[in-house]
């Protein structure tokens, strides 16, 4: 009761959370396009990643150096977890794709937890749209120039040795679960995840500065430990969330691959 | 019901299916996800050496099958 009488507790809307203001515009061709906080974080990110392989691998020497040794060891990684479990030796040419649009996931990911910034770059909708568009023009692209386009359409949606009368029915299934539904889920998924755990922490902290400062009761100045303990524990759990999430889109990517070059029937 | 009509506002539907398009949307994702990572636990135990295999097909069905709850918390967003 008390609770209830309190200056009501107020969540950001969430269209409030995910919006920045431009700094600065420009057109080209007709479409205006606004650069965010965001997108600067973006391109810094690009910097780095791009300018520590560089660093590492630009001299690459026998008795690697610290920063070889490291980067070695996370290119090293993906090729044990992901490529070659699902693709087998011959993902080695993919293997420049994999470590790129992995570390990017990853870094755009791990900006949630990172102080000043804040935010994961990947909640907003047009970054993971885009990388799902690479994955799948470039599962696609690999399945034609492997098998030739009839073959690889074929294969993809036609599926041997099913009645001939639930067949139509299967060939719309597997279009539409093989063509839509993949980039569709590929982009959503890193998107709804990144914005879930954006909101979750949000809410956590705002709920423990509102006990801390603003709340009536003692009770809650003196209980504002508890949601503080847990939103350092979601911290952590959002790290966690941030290499997995960057992993599974990685591992998606290619498994996808992989089907196009091995039709499985 | 009560608590609304005293204070003097409506419960519209659109709040009602806002609150229950993510809880829906959690069930069969929440089962699916139980049925890989257990049985995924159960096959590391019997089989400890094909942790390595399994690893990734675990994460891969988990993926798969959590996209639907996300696809429910998407929705939740949507609603107007």
């Amino acid at each position: 009761m008390i609770l209830a009488k309190a200056p009501g507790f107020h969540v950001p809307p969430v269209t409030e959370l995910f919006a920045f203001a431009p700094i600065f515009t420009f057109k080209v061709g007709g479409m205006t396009f606004h650069v965010t906080f965001v997108t600067f974080v973006m391109y810094a990110l690009t910097l780095l990643i791009g300018g520590l392989f560089v660093a590492a691998f630009r001299r690459p020497a026998i008795i690697p150096g610290t920063l070889q040794n490291l980067m070695e060891a996370g290119v090293d990684a993906i090729r044990e977890n992901i490529v070659l479990p699902t693709i087998g030796p011959e993902g080695d040419r993919y293997m420049p794709l994999l470590t790129a649009m992995f570390f990017f996931v990853f870094a755009l990911n791990f900006m949630e937890v990172v102080p000043l910034i804040q935010f994961p770059v990947s909640s907003h909708m047009a970054i993971p749209f885009f990388l799902a568009v690479i994955s799948y023009v470039m599962f696609i692209a690999i399945g034609i120039r492997r098998q030739g386009p009839i073959a690889y359409f074929k294969d993809a949606i036609v599926i041997p040795g099913v009645p001939k009368a639930i067949l139509p029915l299967l060939i719309v299934i597997e279009l539409v679960s093989k063509f839509v539904f993949r980039p569709i889920t590929l982009a959503v998924r890193l998107f709804a995840n990144m914005m879930a755990g954006h909101v979750m922490l949000t809410i956590f902290f705002l709920a423990s500065a509102y006990f801390l400062y603003r709340a009536d009761s003692l009770f809650l100045h003196v209980a504002f430990i508890g949601p503080l303990a847990l939103s350092v524990i979601l911290i952590g759990f959002e790290m966690f969330i941030a290499l997995i999430q960057a992993f599974i889109f990685t591992i998606l990517t290619a498994v996808y691959i992989d089907e196009s070059l091995h039709p499985a029937h | 019901m009560l608590l609304a009509q005293a204070a003097g506002t409506t419960i519209s539907v659109a709040a009602i299916g806002k609150g229950l398009v993510y809880g829906l949307a959690a069930i069969g994702p929440g089962i699916g996800i139980g049925l890989v990572f257990g049985n995924a636990i159960q096959a590391i135990a019997r089989q400890p050496e094909a942790a390595g295999l399994v690893r990734p097909i675990m994460f891969l069905g988990f993926a798969l099958a959590e996209a639907l709850a996300l696809l429910g918390f998407v929705l939740f967003f949507l609603i107007t």
